[in-house]
C-alpha cells in the first residue's frame, strides 16, 4: 500500500478489517514528451533500441521494465540531446542483452545497412551492457566499412535514478556518433567511475569487466580509441578507419552458430568434448590456461574432433597477451592436434569470429585464413606497454594518484 | 511582525496557532552498515580518494517530478565526494547494488518501534527516497518504514508519534561554494532511525520537551549512537494560515524552542505581506514582473556593487516587481527583512553565494545611491508603487538568478512557502530546498520486501526493555522520589542500579541516592579507579547484610578498589565502626571546640566535622542523632545553670 507520503508498506490481508474508498489518484508514468527539433545545420543520427538499461524504465505497475525511448521521451529526459544531432529512434528489440542472439544480431546488421543507404551520419545502439561486448565484436564482422560511426551504449545504473550514468553516457555516444572521425563499431561507456568522461573502445578489444561498475568496459591489450567529453573528442589512437562520405557499406550476416566457449579448467575430462562432438558442434574455442594449455587427457579427444572436421581455436583466459604454443612442448602438441592459435582475439570475440567464419565457409583452411586475418582489430600485431594497466590499489603511488585525482 | 520568545505566553502561541512537530534521526549502535558490510568507524575527514558526481531528477511511482529535485536540477551542481577505503565499499559510491538489509539493525529498529507503542507494518518495503542535493552519491537513500501510529506520554496527554523508519546515514557537506559542493562520507550508510512525531506541540518549549523523552527513549533500548552528531532533529512549524515548514539540522535540543519561536513569526510576517499584496489587489494572475539588463547603465556609476560585479564579467540586472513597493523591508526574522528569502533563493539556486548577491531600491543603508537608482528607475519605468530589486552574476547564472527572484516574489501572494530550511546557530533559519512531497519516493527494485515475522516480533517483544517513563513509575511506586527517580530511569546506570537493587538489603531511596550522587562524586574525585561492577554489588550485598550504613560501604568501596575481590571480606572484617559512644564523645568535644553558633548551623557544623572524624563511615543518619542529643542536652544543662 502506497501512504500518503510515498512510502509503501506491505498489510497482511489477515490484518485488514475494512476498505474504504477516499479518492482516486492516477499514475501516469510517463517521460513528459516534448518533439525533438529538426535543425537542418546539425548530422542526422539513428538511435536502435534493443533493450537494456540504457533505454529502459521502470514500469511500477508490474514491475517491469520497459525497454526503449522515443524520441520524445529522450527529449523530454535528455534535451541536451538536441543540441548535438537531430535524433530519430527505432526499437529493434526490447530484450535484456543476456537474450541477444543470431536472430537479433542478423538483424541489428541489416537495420544498419539501411540506414546507412538512407544517410545517416551516425548510427548510435542502446544496448544492454552485459553482451554489448558479444554484439560489438559480431556487428564488427557482419558490418564492414561503415562510411559512419556506430556506437554502442548501454548504462550501468538505470535511468530511473539520479545518478544513472545513462544520460552522460547518451549524450556522449550521440555526439561520437554525430561528429566524430572514427567510422568503426565502437562502445561508449563511462572512463572512470566519476562523471568525467566517456572512453570509445574498438568494438573487437572491448570487454565488462566489473559486474556493477560504471567503468566497467575496458579496452583490452591496447589503449581505447578516444575519450569524449562535453561535445569534444580527444583521439588517443590514429589507426582507426576514418568518416567517408560516401554510402558505400559491406554487410554480411552470414552466421553458424554451432560454436561454443571451453573455458578450461584443471582436470577437465575429454566428455566435456565429446558431448559438443555428439551434439553436432562445428567449432570449439579453447579459452585455455596461460599461453594457451590444456591438460594431456583432452589430447586424444580434440585430435578425434579435429579429425571430424570441427574447428577448434585456441585463445587465453588471462584475457590480456598472446596465445604462444611454441614455448612449451605441450603447446607444440597441442598445435599438432589440429588446434589452432588465435593470436590475441579476446574469447569471445574469437566465439562471434568463429560463428561469422563458418556462415562463409566449412573448409577448414579457408576458415582459418579469416580466423586469422584481423578484419576489425580483434587480432593485433603488437600490444603497446599501456594496454595492460590494471593499477593495483593500496600501492602508495596509485593512492596518491587517486587521491589527486577523481576518478 | 516579530516578538521576542521571553515575552510569549502560551496563550500568545495558541493565538497564533503554532503546531509543531519532530523528526529525529538516531543512528543506531550497528557494527556494520545498512546496506553493505563496511564497518561503523568513528567519523574521520581523512580520505584517500575523490569521485565526482551530477544528478537529474527521475520520476516517481506515480509519474511525477519532484518540485524539490527539478529546483536542485536547476543548480548544476558539481558533486565530490571524499572517500576512506576503510568505511566505504563500492556500494556506497553507488557502483554495487546493495547487500541484504543488515538483520541487527532491523532488530534494534524494531524494538524501537515496539518501544514507541507504533503498529508494526507486516513487509518493510525498501523506498529510494530522491536527494539531488548529492548528500548520497546514488542521488536517493534507501528507507523503509517499520510502524505507525504510536504515541509518548507528555505531561496528561499523548504525543502521537506518526512512524519510524530505518534508513541509511547521509553524507556530511566539507564546502559548497558556487556550482562546486564537496561531501565527506564518513558517515554514509550507517543505520539510522527516523521517528516523526505529529504536530501536537503547540509552545516552542514543548517542542524541545519532547525532543528529550523521544532521545531517552531511543536510550533505552541501550542500542543507539551517541556522540556529536549522531541524533539530529528536524523540526516541523506552522502557525494558523501557513504551512508545514522543516527546520533542518538541529544538532542541540536546547537550541529548538528559539527555532521554532522565530519560525513562527516568519510565518507570521508573511502572512502580514500576504495581506498587504491581497489589499493592493495583487493576485496570481495581476501579478507582474519585468527584467532589464542594465549593466551598461550601471557601468557608469561608481557603486562598489557594480565595480566589483564588473570586475568579475558579471552582468546586472534589474528585477522590477510591480506593486511591491517597501513589502522588501518587511521584518521577518530578527535582523532579516523579506529581501533576505529572495536573496537565500538566488543563493541556493542560482549559486550565487557572494554576499550580498542583491540590492533592492527599499534598503536602508547600503545600497546603490540616489542618483543609481535614479537611472535605473528610468531604464525600467519602474513607478513609485514598484519595487527594484538588481542581481548580479555571470551570464549562464544570472536568468536563473532573475528566474527565482520573481519566483519568489510571486510566491509571497500564497503567504508561507513549503520549504525545508536551515537552522542557523543565531536562531533564524535560511532557505534551504523546496520541500519535498511524496513524489520523490519510489520502490527499490534492488531489493525484496522484508516480512516482519511472528517470530521476529515474539523474540523482540518479549525482550523489550521497560521504557523510562514506566521504569520511573516502578522506582516511584518503590519510595523514591519522582526527580530521583526520573533521573535513573535515563541514566546509564539504571541496569547496573537493577541488579544491585536486587541483591541487597538497602531501601530503594537510600541505594539510588547512593548510585545517582556518593558514587559519582567518588568516581568524579578519582577515588575508585578500576572499581568493577562486580566488586561494586559484592560490596553493597555485604554490607548491607551487616547493617553497615551505606557511608560505611561507601568507605569499604573505596578501600577495596583494585585489589581482588577476597579483601572485601577482610575489608569489612577490619571496619572500626563508630559505637555510639566513640560518636558522642566526637561530637561533645568538637562543641566545646565550637564557637558561638545558633543551632541549626552548629547541628550541620559539626555532624560535618564528627563524619570527617571517622572517614564517613559511620551512618548519617546516626551522626545526625547523636548530634542533635548533644546539641539538646547542652541546651538543657546551660538552662538549668
Amino acid at each position: 500500500m502506497k501512504i500518503h507520503n510515498g512510502y509503501n508498506v506491505g498489510l497482511g490481508v489477515d490484518t485488514i478489517e475494512s476498505i474504504t474508498e477516499l479518492g482516486r489518484n492516477e499514475a501516469h508514468y510517463k517521460i513528459p514528451e516534448k518533439e525533438f527539433p529538426f535543425d537542418p545545420s546539425k548530422p542526422n543520427v539513428k538511435l536502435f533500441g534493443t533493450g537494456g538499461t540504457i533505454a529502459s524504465r521502470l514500469d511500477y505497475r508490474t514491475g517491469a521494465v520497459i525497454p526503449a525511448f522515443s524520441p520524445g521521451e529522450l527529449y523530454g529526459s535528455v534535451p541536451e540531446l538536441a543540441d548535438i544531432c537531430n535524433l530519430k529512434t527505432e526499437k529493434l528489440y526490447g530484450v535484456f542483452s543476456e537474450n541477444m542472439g543470431p536472430d537479433q544480431w542478423k538483424g541489428t546488421a541489416e537495420a544498419i545497412g539501411e540506414e546507412i543507404a538512407n544517410g545517416v551520419d551516425g548510427i548510435v545502439i542502446g544496448h544492454g551492457t552485459d553482451t554489448m561486448h558479444h554484439t560489438a565484436a559480431v556487428l564488427s564482422f557482419m558490418v564492414q566499412d561503415s562510411p559512419v560511426p556506430i556506437v554502442m551504449v548501454g548504462s550501468q545504473r538505470s535511468s530511473d535514478r539520479p545518478s544513472s550514468d545513462a544520460a552522460i553516457n547518451l549524450m556522449n555516444a550521440t555526439y561520437a556518433a554525430s561528429h566524430s572521425d572514427i567510422a568503426e563499431v565502437m562502445v561508449c561507456m563511462f572512463g572512470p567511475t566519476s562523471d568525467q568522461y566517456g572512453l570509445l573502445h574498438r568494438g573487437t578489444r572491448v570487454r565488462k569487466m566489473h559486474s556493477s561498475y560504471r567503468s566497467t568496459f575496458r579496452t583490452i591489450g591496447d589503449i581505447p580509441l578516444a575519450m569524449v567529453e562535453n561535445g569534444k573528442i580527444t583521439h588517443l589512437k590514429n589507426d582507426y578507419k576514418k568518416r567517408r562520405k560516401d554510402r558505400k557499406v559491406n554487410i554480411n550476416t552470414a552466421f553458424d552458430p554451432r560454436v561454443s566457449i571451453v573455458y578450461y579448467y584443471p582436470d577437465m575430462k575429454p566428455d566435456i568434448i565429446e558431448s559438443l562432438i555428439d551434439n553436432g558442434y562445428k567449432g570449439i574455442v579453447i579459452a585455455g590456461t596461460g599461453l594457451g594449455h590444456v591438460n594431456k587427457p583432452l589430447y586424444p579427444v580434440l585430435k578425434k574432433a579435429c579429425e571430424q572436421g570441427i574447428h577448434i581455436y585456441m585463445t587465453v583466459q588471462t584475457l590480456w597477451g598472446y596465445v604462444q604454443m611454441f614455448v612449451y612442448d605441450t603447446g607444440r602438441d597441442i598445435m599438432e592436434l589440429g588446434v589452432i592459435p588465435a593470436s590475441n582475439m579476446l574469447p569471445e570475440v574469437a566465439y562471434v569470429k568463429l560463428c561469422w567464419a563458418l556462415g562463409q565457409s566449412h573448409d577448414s583452411e579457408e576458415v582459418k585464413k579469416i580466423m586469422l586475418t584481423p578484419i576489425a582489430g580483434e587480432i593485433t600485431e603488437r600490444e603497446p606497454h599501456n594496454g595492460y594497466l590494471i593499477l593495483q590499489g593500496g600501492i602508495p603511488e596509485v593512492e596518491e594518484f587517486i587521491s589527486r585525482y577523481k576518478r | 511582525m516579530t516578538r521576542k520568545m521571553e515575552e510569549m505566553t502560551a496563550s500568545d502561541y495558541e493565538a497564533i496557532g503554532l503546531r509543531s512537530g519532530l523528526e529525529i534521526h538516531q543512528q543506531i549502535d550497528t557494527e556494520k552498515k545498512l546496506f553493505c558490510r563496511c564497518p561503523v568507524l568513528p567519523y574521520s575527514d581523512v580520505y584517500d580518494a575523490q569521485i565526482l558526481r551530477h544528478m537529474r531528477p527521475t520520476l516517481s511511482e506515480l509519474g511525477e517530478y519532484d518540485g524539490t529535485a527539478l529546483m536542485e536540477f536547476k543548480t548544476r551542481k558539481n558533486i565530490t565526494y571524499q572517500i576512506n577505503s576503510d568505511t566505504i565499499c563500492t556500494y556506497e559510491m553507488d557502483d554495487n547494488p546493495p547487500f541484504e538489509l543488515n538483520p541487527q539493525a532491523l532488530d534494534i529498529a524494531l524494538e524501537i518501534t515496539m518501544l514507541l507503542n507504533c503498529k508494526l507494518v507486516s513487509e518493510a518495503h525498501i523506498l529510494r527516497k530522491q536527494y539531488l542535493d548529492g548528500s548520497i552519491p546514488a542521488g536517493f537513500q534507501r528507507t523503509t518504514l517499520l510502524g505507525v501510529d504510536g504515541w509518548v506520554p507528555f505531561g496528561n496527554r499523548r504525543i502521537n508519534i506518526i512512524q519510524l523508519g530505518l534508513e541509511e546515514d547521509a553524507c556530511r557537506e566539507v564546502s559548497d561554494s558556487g556550482h562546486e559542493r564537496v561531501y565527506l562520507t564518513d558517515r554514509l550508510g550507517i543505520p539510522l532511525i527516523e521517528t516523526v512525531t505529529a504536530p501536537d506541540m503547540t509552545t516552542p518549549h514543548e517542542v524541545a520537551q519532547v525532543a528529550v523523552i523521544l532521545s531517552n527513549l531511543a536510550r533505552a533500548s541501550g542500542k543507539v549512537r551517541r556522540g556529536i552528531g549522531a541524533a539530529r532533529q528536524d523540526v516541523n512549524v506552522s502557525v494558523t494560515g501557513g504551512c508545514r515548514v522543516e527546520i533542518k539540522g538541529v544538532s542541540r535540543i536546547p537550541a529548538i524552542p528559539l527555532l521554532v519561536h522565530n519560525e513562527a513569526f516568519r510565518q507570521v510576517s508573511l502572512l502580514e505581506i500576504k495581506r498587504e499584496l491581497s489589499r493592493r489587489g495583487i493576485t496570481d494572475s495581476t501579478f507582474s514582473s519585468e527584467y532589464f539588463d542594465v549593466t551598461r547603465e550601471i557601468a557608469g556609476t561608481s557603486s562598489r556593487y557594480a565595480v566589483t560585479a564588473l570586475k568579475r564579467g558579471f552582468e546586472l540586472r534589474a528585477v522590477v516587481l510591480r506593486g511591491y513597493r517597501g513589502l522588501l523591508s518587511t521584518v521577518t526574522q530578527p535582523g532579516h527583512t523579506f529581501a533576505r528569502e529572495i536573496s537565500d533563493r538566488v543563493r541556493v539556486v542560482a549559486c550565487l553565494d557572494d554576499l550580498p548577491n542583491i540590492v533592492h531600491d527599499g534598503e536602508e543603508g547600503d545600497s546603490f545611491s540616489d542618483n543609481e537608482w535614479e537611472i535605473i528607475r528610468k531604464k525600467t519605468g519602474a513607478d513609485s508603487e514598484d519595487a527594484i530589486v538588481v542581481v548580479w552574476g555571470s551570464a549562464e547564472d544570472i536568468e536563473t538568478a532573475v528566474s527565482e527572484i520573481t519566483l519568489r516574489a510571486k510566491d509571497a501572494i500564497d503567504g508561507v512557502c513549503s520549504e525545508t530550511r536551515q537552522s542557523l546557530p543565531d536562531g533564524t533559519n535560511g532557505f534551504e530546498r523546496i520541500l519535498p512531497g511524496p513524489n520523490r519516493m519510489y520502490p527499490d527494485t534492488d531489493l525484496p520486501p522484508i516480512v516482519i515475522t511472528e517470530e521476529m516480533i515474539e523474540r523482540i517483544g518479549s525482550a523489550l526493555p521497560e521504557r523510562p517513563w514506566e521504569r520511573a513509575e516502578r522506582y516511584v511506586a518503590a519510595g523514591v522520589p519522582n526527580e530521583t527517580a526520573r533521573q535513573m530511569s535515563i541514566s546509564d546506570m539504571r541496569f547496573l542500579y537493577d541488579s544491585a537493587a536486587a541483591k541487597c538489603n538497602y531501601s530503594p531511596r537510600v541505594l539510588m541516592h547512593f548510585f545517582l550522587s556518593t558514587l559519582q562524586h567518588l568516581k568524579k574525585s578519582g577515588r575508585i579507579p578500576g572499581l568493577t561492577e562486580e566488586s561494586l554489588i559484592e560490596v553493597l550485598e555485604k554490607a548491607g547484610k551487616q547493617n553497615l550504613s551505606i557511608e560505611a560501604a561507601a568507605f569499604i568501596i573505596e578501600r577495596v578498589c583494585g585489589y581482588d575481590r577476597t579483601g572485601i571480606d577482610i575489608v569489612i572484617k577490619n571496619l572500626k565502626i563508630p559505637g555510639r559512644k566513640e560518636l558522642e564523645d566526637a561530637a561533645g568535644s568538637l562543641m566545646e571546640a565550637a564557637g558561638n553558633f545558633d543551632s541549626l548551623l552548629l547541628e550541620q557544623y559539626l555532624t560535618g566535622k564528627v563524619r570527617g572524624r571517622f572517614n564517613g563511615i559511620a551512618g548519617g543518619k546516626d551522626v545526625i542523632e547523636v548530634v542533635r542529643n548533644v546539641i539538646l542536652s547542652r541546651a538543657g544543662n546551660s538552662g538549668r545553670r
